[in-house]
């Protein structure tokens, strides 16, 4: 089937098969950044924002985001160097397998949420999963670059 | 120091965190062919007949492998030196299939879709055969797992197959008998450590291809380059000078990938077809047929007098290594010889162990690799006797715990040089306030806070077998290029490697480049596991640096016509020692590679005699709802003796990490199968890694000592990190609510059920 989508900010159309996930089709663009690392949509690493929202990109069926804009890790470079190497300052990026999705959803957070507790922050990235770092170095990160002020 | 002990950003860190395409999945090239396996419904069966001849007619099904078109060569997945101490007990396909995941065919096709559907059309005739479920009843079971004639041992490792017995072994010091007759308190308990998974958060990640010289190349998410190639070799029947292994950025490993896994089935459909093959594993799949850690039950037996005094220790190990036989003979003794060790003083010690074989997925490395398991069984039971004894834990340690200059005797007799356990206890008591909480408080009416410590030690690289080598080169522009065998799997040793060398030839990080490891460039190394990467690799790294200042200052000599001790290497430039001749790497370099000279190379290789134990001692705070039995993480506290810290903010992620694993497995993680064998937790819903909201918080603190044979004083750091949450949140818990959990893990049930 027929979608029309913007991926990024460029706009996209393509003949797809109707059970081809978001994900899928994202990898296939070349967008690379999407990762999985489950098949129960549990691990929140293939995390991407549809219309300004997270989304897992597992879970979604790509004709789901027919018309509508989606934005991945390669459509916010600035800002995932910004908050990404502040993580890195810790130590906390570690293999980078999650860090795609992990950041996704911090650069989310930052636009939702002002002055989180560390308590608001660990409930909205309970989703994303880290075995590497035990999240602490990940909480130091996330709570230094959600107190920075500026734009979003 | 300018570089080493700095919390230097690692090398590759950008391109992760923006998301670079630079992990296997990420480079595989579009036209590979998709590869699946078939796998085993049946925890035990024979093969009969494989039918594929309507699974063949899928359109795009490039081919289907089965047993029959495998070599005969029997090897181990285990990444081990050769010859390996694990018994090679497999093929690529068997005929005979041995756990509920257990390979039966490979399908190739051009397409996910078609290679799905002929999956379903493959048919598969079983003689369903009695399987050995329960390891306890393994030994002598009338179900041998390993019947066949061509099973093979590359030494004497105790094995009996025909009895399910892939290993037995065990040593005794001084006379355990009389030690236990002399002692006033003799404490046996039996402590159950379960099977969990590595969950890193890259799956298993294979592809493969054949090169302008045919040669078969490999590019593959592993712990161990060196030994995928020559386990290959052997399990394709062809030379390993066939063979090429190339590691990019890897998404974990904790272990898991020290065993081959995913390498050899496209690996065999590239050499049958010719084509590029992929294989990417499931998570499922990554659960339910990689490799576990080992379960273990494991026997303690402690003698003291009253004073406290630990007069002797004895441990028994039963160890399950399911289907095969992987890291099954190596891991075992790791519960004894590194847990014991921590009471040298006691007169007498001895360990014996049996290592059985089920039909449950093979276990092989995780991360403590029996010591972790050993540790909850030793450190429960020493909490356990502090209370018979009536003594504070802390204080009965301090009476018996190992000190500098003692010979380890459960340790091959080597001679502890550094030990910071003393001052790790007593940091850790502070910052965990244990003089104010210990051993519990209460809440309300039904939580109640407790407190709970342990204490562990590992080693640092496997003495006499483990090797490393580097090379290093001086580029023109003065830069430097490192080659290591070693491989980062994401804790960041390219940037600590490197950070040594740039330490050493007195240069900005900058200077040096470094890659990941390709067996056809690097030069070899035994692999990343076994704590080795910045203990046994970076001595190498040193020598080679050390070398290669020589040869820079030879080198200079020539060019400037000065007698070569007049001359002193100053990081960037080569200088007399008035200053008033320089000469800068830059031109030295570009000097050295026109005409008659020496090309500015050198290389060293480092194998050390000894394996010096880092030590750990962790404290947990928890929280008890006495009602429910549910238990939340407060606190952990973790102090460690690494030696000196060559990255300060990566040590800290490798201690923070660890502690968060050994909590999930104290209370969440537990593989467990149905009556027929098959795994019920095999994906992240039934599996329960711990999320952000499950570690509480974790504080680390290190004591840092000076490990003389150690490079800059460092002793290793991965892998101690993870033993003490087990036996520190029972203690917590113990403390909390009076019930001693001796089985992993401590759920709310078990606890509500008063720990049986």
């Amino acid at each position: 089937m027929k979608i029309k989508v913007w991926v990024n900010g460029k706009l996209v159309q393509d003949d797809i098969a109707p059970d081809m996930t978001l994900f899928n089709y994202l990898r296939d663009k070349g967008y690379k950044s999407v990762k999985c690392g489950c098949d129960t949509s549990n691990c929140g690493l293939c995390t991407v924002w549809v219309e300004e929202k997270a989304v897992l990109s597992c879970s979604v069926l790509a004709m789901r985001v027919d018309g509508k804009h989606v934005t991945t890790l390669e459509g916010l470079q600035d800002e995932a160097e910004a908050f990404g190497m502040m993580l890195a300052s810790e130590g906390a990026e570690q293999c980078g397998y999650c860090s795609p999705g992990l950041i996704m959803n911090v650069l989310r957070m930052k636009r939702e949420l002002k002055n989180p507790t560390d308590e608001e922050i660990k409930a909205y990235l309970s989703g994303n999963l880290c075995r590497c770092t035990g999240y602490m170095g990940q909480l130091r990160a996330i709570k230094k670059y959600m107190s920075q002020n500026g734009e979003a | 120091m300018k570089t080493v002990h700095q919390p230097i950003i690692k090398l590759d860190a950008k391109a992760l965190v923006t998301g670079k395409p630079v992990y296997t999945e990420d480079l595989a090239p579009s036209d590979c062919l998709v590869v699946k396996l078939l796998r085993s419904p049946h925890a035990y069966a024979k093969i009969l007949e494989i039918k594929k001849d309507i699974a063949l007619k899928v359109p795009g099904i490039e081919c289907i492998l089965t047993y029959e078109d495998v070599p005969q060569q029997r090897f181990t997945m285990a990444g081990q030196s050769y010859p390996e101490p694990s018994p090679y007990d497999r093929l690529i396909l068997d005929k005979y299939v041995r756990y509920v995941g257990d390979p039966v065919a490979i399908v190739a096709g051009e397409n996910e879709k078609a290679v799905d559907r002929a999956l379903k059309l493959i048919k598969v005739q079983y003689e369903i055969l009695e399987p050995v479920l329960d390891f306890e009843q393994a030994i002598d079971h009338p179900s041998c797992i390993h019947p066949e004639e061509d099973y093979h041992v590359n030494f004497d490792i105790g094995n009996e197959v025909k009895r399910n017995i892939c290993c037995k072994e065990g040593f005794e010091v001084g006379d355990i008998n009389k030690a236990f007759s002399e002692s006033d308190v003799v404490l046996e308990r039996t402590y159950h450590t379960k099977a969990n998974n590595q969950a890193m958060m890259e799956t298993f990640k294979t592809y493969t291809y054949l090169d302008y010289n045919g040669r078969l190349n490999i590019v593959t998410a592993t712990q161990i380059p060196f030994h995928v190639r020559r386990i290959l070799a052997r399990a394709l029947d062809m030379p390993k000078s066939k063979v090429r292994v190339i590691k990019p950025r890897i998404g974990g490993g904790f272990g898991a990938k020290q065993t081959v896994v995913s390498e050899p089935y496209p690996a065999l459909v590239t050499l049958k077809t010719g084509k590029p093959a992929r294989l990417f594993f499931t998570r499922t799949e990554t659960f339910m047929a990689s490799t576990s850690r080992h379960e273990m039950k494991i026997t303690v037996k402690i003698g003291a007098d009253k004073e406290g005094h630990i007069k002797g220790i004895e441990m028994y190990t039963l160890s399950n290594t399911g289907a095969y036989g992987e890291h099954g003979p190596t891991t075992v003794g790791l519960s004894g010889h590194k847990t014991m060790s921590l009471y040298n003083k006691a007169e007498a010690l001895k360990f014996s162990c049996d290592v059985v074989y089920s039909n449950t997925m093979s276990a092989g490395a995780f991360r403590g690799y029996g010591a972790t398991q050993g540790t909850f069984a030793l450190e429960s039971a020493m909490n356990e006797l502090a209370v018979e004894l009536n003594m504070d834990p802390i204080a009965l340690r301090k009476l018996n715990m190992l000190e500098v200059g003692e010979s380890i005797k459960a340790y091959y007799g080597e001679i502890l040089q550094s030990c910071g356990l003393l001052e790790c206890l007593e940091t850790g008591k502070k910052m965990i306030e244990w003089d104010k909480k210990y051993p519990s408080y209460r809440v309300d009416d039904h939580k109640v806070r407790g407190v709970g410590m342990a204490m562990t030690m590992q080693g640092s690289g496997i003495s006499n077998i483990d090797i490393a080598s580097s090379q290093i080169r001086l580029n023109d522009d003065g830069f430097y290029t490192l080659l290591i065998g070693a491989a980062d799997m994401g804790t960041g040793c390219d940037t600590i490697l490197a950070q040594m060398a740039a330490e050493c030839l007195e240069c900005d990080l900058d200077k040096i480049v470094v890659n990941g490891v390709d067996t056809d460039q690097s030069p070899y190394d035994t692999g990343s596991y076994a704590s080795s990467t910045t203990y046994v690799t970076g001595m190498s790294v040193i020598k080679a640096c050390e070398e290669l200042k020589e040869k820079m200052l030879k080198e200079a000599a020539l060019q400037l016509g000065i007698a070569q001790e007049a001359l002193i290497f100053e990081g960037h430039q080569i200088s007399n020692e008035e200053g008033t001749v320089t000469i800068s790497l830059d031109t030295l370099a570009q000097n050295a590679v026109v005409g008659e000279h020496d090309c500015l190379i050198a290389q060293a290789s480092h194998s050390s005699p000894v394996s010096p134990p880092p030590f750990m001692v962790g404290f947990a705070e928890v929280e008890v709802d006495t009602e429910t039995g549910h238990t939340e993480m407060i606190d952990y506290v973790g102090v460690v003796d690494c030696g000196t810290v060559i990255n300060t903010s990566l040590a800290r992620i490798q201690a923070e990490g660890g502690i968060a694993q050994g909590i999930g497995m104290a209370l969440y993680e537990d593989i467990t199968y149905t009556a027929e064998g098959k795994m019920r937790n095999n994906t992240f819903m039934q599996h329960n890694i711990p999320t952000r909201l499950d570690v509480g918080n974790i504080s680390v603190a290190f004591e840092s000592t000076y490990e003389p044979t150690g490079p800059f004083g460092a002793k290793s750091i991965g892998e101690v990190v993870i033993n003490t949450p087990c036996p520190a949140i029972a203690h917590a818990i113990y403390n909390a609510t009076g019930v001693r959990v001796r089985e992993l893990p401590i759920t709310p049930e078990k606890i509500i059920l008063g720990g049986e």
